[in-house]
């Protein structure tokens, strides 16, 4: 490789079309400051820099919550580290990858990219048409080179090496007159992969920060039976990116039909879900006539770019509220979040409605009840084989009216109370268990509540993130130059004949080679060149 | 077979292939041990046989004659012939332990579903990468590294990440899965071996420049700097394509089959990244004047390093806050 840093021209090596870059900037022009840092920042020093803070600048990405993938996580880190997370919040180490400093180096990067495939590919172009370059004097003197004698004549001899050499795909220098050597080049496929491979790697670049300027992604908890249509408000998360508009939004809609899972009832794995699928009937534009499709983990429904996914699913346990004046206060599914592989699931169930107080109730939704003193009620696997609500009850105000936002998976706690416990050995707080198809009366007339029947919820995300196309295109020519980069050898060859000094009627041949690139095998093309040199001589 | 014959098949293949891996290296160390013992009896000019193996010319140093015994020549060779054979074995063995470990699964699928078997498969892949390169550029002397390897790697994953077979979560049932890590594991056995030599690059580069290469030791049995460098080279060179379809293609679209966005910055995906970009500067380092050989070899480390942490270190450090971790 070291050879191609003197010899520009042929470009197939690919060294560095700026050698070595002036250290101190010159105290000129500003044209001519400009030309310098250009110039520095084109070199392939800098590259080399610039791809070391791009790896560097990603690993906080990895270490600290982003917002873009776990908001949830961020507020946990927010709230367990408040001074600390202004001074991040600050840095942009919540959004690594759309921080100031991150977009800074890649596109330092992409200039320096576009810096340095531009004037190569003009060399390139040139050395394209260039003839292989004209054999050295001494022969001998290359790292690989052969002589030995033959009777034919040295035109003939020549005519046939050039034969030898195109056969070998080499790229050879017909005007044998004259110099009486044949001079053959090839490789040059290699500098066109290396170029091909930077551009697509620009190309991809702008691929893929068109697709997170203009892409999102929304998660949708619906309960089967449910439907669901495409409008900011039915998301309970949503990402966007920066340069996204709502309207953007494909106006596709679908109805959550059914929902199959099946856990493993045996072995060392018992109750990891082998497989789950939800049937949808869907519409990708209104007024469409409905389809069905079986949505399943790895086998997204795409429409039109937008993909919708099934990425989770749980109990919405079904009951009716009924008041302290005996009117229906509630009645419908309450969606319950697994806090475990068990699926014991966590949830609230807020009834404003309810009269003379309003009522909440905040608990667990067990899918096969198990109870022991130690543990207290737990789920022994994840199907719904014996359902159980166990739930403590509130009364007072739930805090909903004073304007602040509430998450529907908490209960506002300053203005409730429990009920009083009737069996004060569990607590003083009283605690409601149904199961399905029971009624319980809240103490103290204030209502009642029943477990009507076990419902599921999934959870879909919707994304789209246009641009994948042409990112994925990117790649493959990227790989596809890069195996050109790598494994292609430019490589040369001479072979001269002439007259034998000894004995004038033979000739002697001398061949010899260069490679342009390190590590190929250039004695071995050498002895195979030799080879068919003398075995067609022999021939003739 | 029955799934539970497979499965503890594979478990005894295991243990098989780590004692012919003992083996293997305890040949390694005699082929060199006895190389050291060489005696200085004659004076006889033989060609450097392993500069030439390389396909590199002998550099001044080792062209210089040097004492050889030719009898002990041969005996070095025999055992490091032994040494090779062995690993043959306990790869099949290696190899073997994987297919079974997937046979050993109701439903069967692919062997990589967790620590355990990412551990068995990586470290075959380095097995494999050794065997089926050291073919084409002759890494005989390598085996005493990676069978040391071999064993530690495989008595690890024994002791603290074993755990019973069984089927796969359903976010890992694709075939886009066995694309993504078969070839990230073929790409990290190259890697692995590359970086095995370019350790041996700077460990002899060091030992040359303080003087304390003793004839006949490991070290000055290896290829010379050069040759070991452009080795080092190539290995890298053959991994990194391999790495980018895995990284960049494959683990890609499955990820936009799975969770519906082909790249999430997901801790995995951040240091799969890095290692890639890591071993691109590798590449870039060895075409500037400056930073060819040692300063090369380096970056070459810190490629590989980053590639360890990738596997073992998020799954422990990151647990469940990646998508990727199959740690549980
Ligand atoms: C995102 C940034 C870049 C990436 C990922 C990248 C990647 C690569 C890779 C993998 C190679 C190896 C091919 C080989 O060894 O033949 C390479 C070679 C090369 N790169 Fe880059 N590159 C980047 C930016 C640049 C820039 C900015 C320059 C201009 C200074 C540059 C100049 C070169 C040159 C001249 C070679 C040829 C080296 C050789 O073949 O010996 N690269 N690049």
């Amino acid at each position: 490789m070291t050879s191609t840093q003197t010899d520009p021209v042929a470009g197939a090596g690919g060294a560095a079309p700026n050698p070595t870059p002036p250290s101190q900037p010159p105290a000129l022009a500003p044209l001519e400051l400009a030309r310098w840092t250009w110039r520095q920042l084109t070199s392939m020093r800098t590259a080399l820099v610039l791809l070391f803070l791009l790896a560097l600048a990603a690993v906080p990405g990895s270490v600290v919550p982003q917002r873009d993938i776990d908001q949830v996580a961020v507020a946990d880190w927010e709230r367990d580290h408040p001074t600390l997370a202004r001074v991040y919040d600050a840095l942009g180490l919540f959004s690594v990858y759309d921080s100031v400093w991150f977009s800074a180096i890649y596109i330092l990067l992409m200039v320096s990219l576009v810096g340095c495939v531009v004037p190569r590919l003009r060399i390139y172009w040139r050395g394209m048409r260039a003839r292989p370059p004209r054999a050295p004097r001494n022969l001998g003197r290359l790292p690989e080179s052969r002589r030995w004698v033959v009777d034919a004549p040295p035109d003939a001899v020549l005519q046939e090496a050039a034969g030898v050499l195109r056969k070998r795909r080499y790229r050879v220098d017909s005007d044998l007159a004259g110099d009486g050597a044949v001079a053959a080049e090839r490789g040059y496929l290699r500098e066109a992969g290396n170029l091909l491979f930077h551009a697509s790697v620009l190309l991809v670049l702008v691929a893929f920060a068109f697709g997170q300027l203009y892409g999102y992604k929304g998660g949708v908890i619906t309960v089967v039976g449910q439907g669901f249509s495409n409008a900011l408000s039915q998301y309970d998360d949503f990402s966007p990116g920066s340069l996204f508009a709502p309207d953007d939004l494909s106006p596709l809609s679908f109805t959550v039909e059914d929902f199959d899972v099946s856990f493993l009832t045996s072995g060392p794995n018992m109750g990891q879900p082998e497989d789950f699928s939800a049937k949808v009937r869907y519409a990708a534009e209104p007024g469409d006539e409905p389809q069905d499709y079986d949505l399943k983990v790895n086998h997204p429904l795409t429409l039109d770019g937008v993909n919708v996914f099934l990425v989770g699913h749980g109990y919405a346990p079904v009951v009716t509220v009924r008041d302290g004046n005996g009117d229906v206060a509630y009645e419908g599914p309450v969606t319950f979040l697994p806090q475990d592989a068990s699926f014991a699931s966590f949830g609230v169930l807020k009834v404003p409605d309810a009269a003379p107080d309003q009522l909440g109730f905040e608990g667990l939704f067990l899918p096969t009840y198990g109870f022991t003193m130690a543990r207290g009620p737990f789920s022994q696997f994840p199907d719904d084989l014996d359902p159980v609500l166990s739930l403590v009850p509130y009364r007072g105000d739930l805090g909903l009216d004073e304007g602040s936002p509430q998450s529907v998976y908490q209960l506002d706690k300053d203005d409730l109370r429990t009920f009083k416990s009737t069996d004060a050995s569990r607590g003083s707080a009283a605690r409601l268990k149904l199961s399905p198809g029971d009624t319980v009366e809240l103490p103290d007339g204030a209502g009642s509540i029943t477990f009507d029947r076990v419902d599921r919820w999934v959870k879909l995300q919707v994304s789209d993130t246009p641009g994948k196309g042409l990112a994925l295109l990117g790649v493959l020519l990227g790989i596809l130059g890069l195996m050109g980069s790598l494994f292609i050898r430019p490589r040369r060859a001479w072979v001269r004949a002439s007259a034998d000094p000894e004995d004038g009627r033979r000739t002697v041949v001398e061949l010899a080679g260069l490679d342009r690139s390190s590590g190929g095998d250039l004695a071995g093309e050498i002895d195979e060149l030799e080879r068919q040199l003398r075995s067609d001589q022999e021939d003739s | 077979m029955t799934t539970a014959d497979f499965a503890a098949f594979s478990n005894n293949a295991v243990m098989f292939a780590s004692i012919v891996y003992v083996l293997a290296f305890v040949a390694h160390v005699t082929e060199w041990a006895t190389g050291r013992a060489v005696t200085v009896t004659e004076v006889t000019e033989v060609a450097e046989p392993e500069a030439a193996l390389v396909g590199g010319s002998p550099s001044p140093a080792q062209a210089a004659p040097r004492p050889v015994d030719e009898d002990h020549e041969e005996r070095v060779d025999k055992w490091g012939r032994i040494g090779l054979a062995l690993t043959v074995v306990a790869v099949l063995l290696h190899g073997a332990a994987l297919v079974t470990r997937g046979l050993g699964a109701d439903p069967i699928r692919v062997p990589w579903g967790n620590m355990y078997e990412f551990t068995l498969a990586g470290s075959f892949g380095v097995g494999l990468m050794y065997l089926l390169l050291g073919r084409r550029y002759h890494l005989r002397w390598m085996g005493l590294p990676v069978t040391a390897f071999e064993v530690v790697v495989l008595m690890l994953a024994g002791l603290l990440l074993y755990v019973p077979a069984g089927p796969l979560v359903p976010a890992l049932h694709s075939y886009w899965l066995v694309i993504h890590v078969a070839a990230a594991v073929v790409a990290s056995g190259a890697f692995a071996v590359g970086a095995i030599a370019a350790v041996l690059f700077l460990v002899k580069d060091r030992a040359g420049r303080r003087g304390s290469l003793r004839p006949g030791g490991y070290l000055d049995r290896l290829p010379e700097l050069n040759a070991l460098d452009r080795l080092s080279y190539r290995l890298h060179a053959f991994g990194f394509p391999i790495w980018t379809f895995a990284a960049l293609v494959a683990g890609p679209i499955w990820a936009e089959y799975a969770w519906g966005r082909y790249w999430n910055w997901d801790p995995k995906e951040v240091w799969a990244f890095i290692t890639w970009v890591v071993y691109a500067a590798y590449l870039h380092a060895r075409a500037t004047a400056g930073w060819r050989g040692k300063a090369a070899a380096v970056i070459a480390l810190v490629g590989f390093a980053t590639l360890l942490f990738n596997f073992v270190g998020i799954n422990f450090f990151f647990g469940g806050g990646s998508l990727h971790s199959y740690a549980g």
